[in-house]
């Protein structure tokens, strides 16, 4: 199968690339990423506060299914529209640290456009550990299903 | 492979392929068979897996994600 996401992260740097060709014209995917309700389909959260300027912030919440409501924010440190976001990104309460990401968006042909997201870390170690929840998410993903197909051949 | 054979295969400078086998090798995704003087390298697949394996995940979450983009988007293109 093609893999239309990939994901660059050399050993021992603090940064990793993920980057994603689209079937949809660059306005499109750029709107993607600044109307919040639209944010809020894709990403399955709820947009509490999106400014998409120089010096604006943002902060999302998610609520798992025990009821735990977890919120991440930042900074919005550039906004070039259909090209460029710059922005700080931190889960609130959590030892993560920050980390700081560098979207950009291109146009590949009239109807086709590519996401670079360049994200850097505070240290090697935060970073693998960003890696780890990925993983960590991904098992939990895995076991919602098969509590899911579970509980239904009850 | 030998080390020249893969070398072949590169523009890069003999030395710096040796460097990036000697790598892969402690990195052990590279296995070593010395058969007489040539040293033949093998690709370990049960650790090239692994490493992918731990990045995967976290792969799948953003592809999951950006399949959803698209699919919202291109149903707010045609509306």
């Amino acid at each position: 199968m093609e893999q239309k996401t990939r994901i660059r992260a050399e050993d021992g740097r603090q940064e990793l690339v993920i980057t994603r060709e689209f079937d949809l014209p660059l306005e499109l995917l750029f709107k993607a990423y600044v109307e919040p309700g639209i944010v809020e389909q894709w990403m399955g959260t709820k947009v509490l506060k999106l400014e998409n300027k120089k010096h604006g912030s943002w902060q999302f919440e998610t609520t798992d299914a025990q009821g735990n409501r977890y919120r991440w924010n930042g900074v919005i440190h550039e906004f070039a529209p259909n090209r460029k976001i710059t922005r700080t990104f931190e889960f609130e309460d959590m030892p993560f640290g920050v980390q700081l990401e560098f979207l950009e968006f291109e146009q590949l042909t009239d109807g086709t456009s590519r996401l670079s997201m360049h994200i850097v870390y505070e240290s090697v170690t935060h970073r693998d550990q960003m890696l780890r929840i990925g993983m960590a998410q991904g098992m939990n993903m895995a076991h919602n299903r098969l509590q899911d197909i579970a509980s239904k051949s009850e | 492979m030998t080390a020249g054979a893969i070398a072949s295969n590169f523009d890069t400078a003999r030395p710096t392929v040796s460097k990036h086998l000697q790598i892969l090798t402690e990195c052990e995704l590279l296995e070593q068979e010395q058969n007489g003087r040539e040293i033949y390298y093998h690709i370990n697949a049960k650790k090239m897996k692994e490493v992918a394996d731990f990045i995967e995940p976290f792969r799948k979450m953003w592809e999951d994600r950006f399949n959803k983009l698209e699919t919202i988007m291109k149903k707010h293109k045609s509306r």
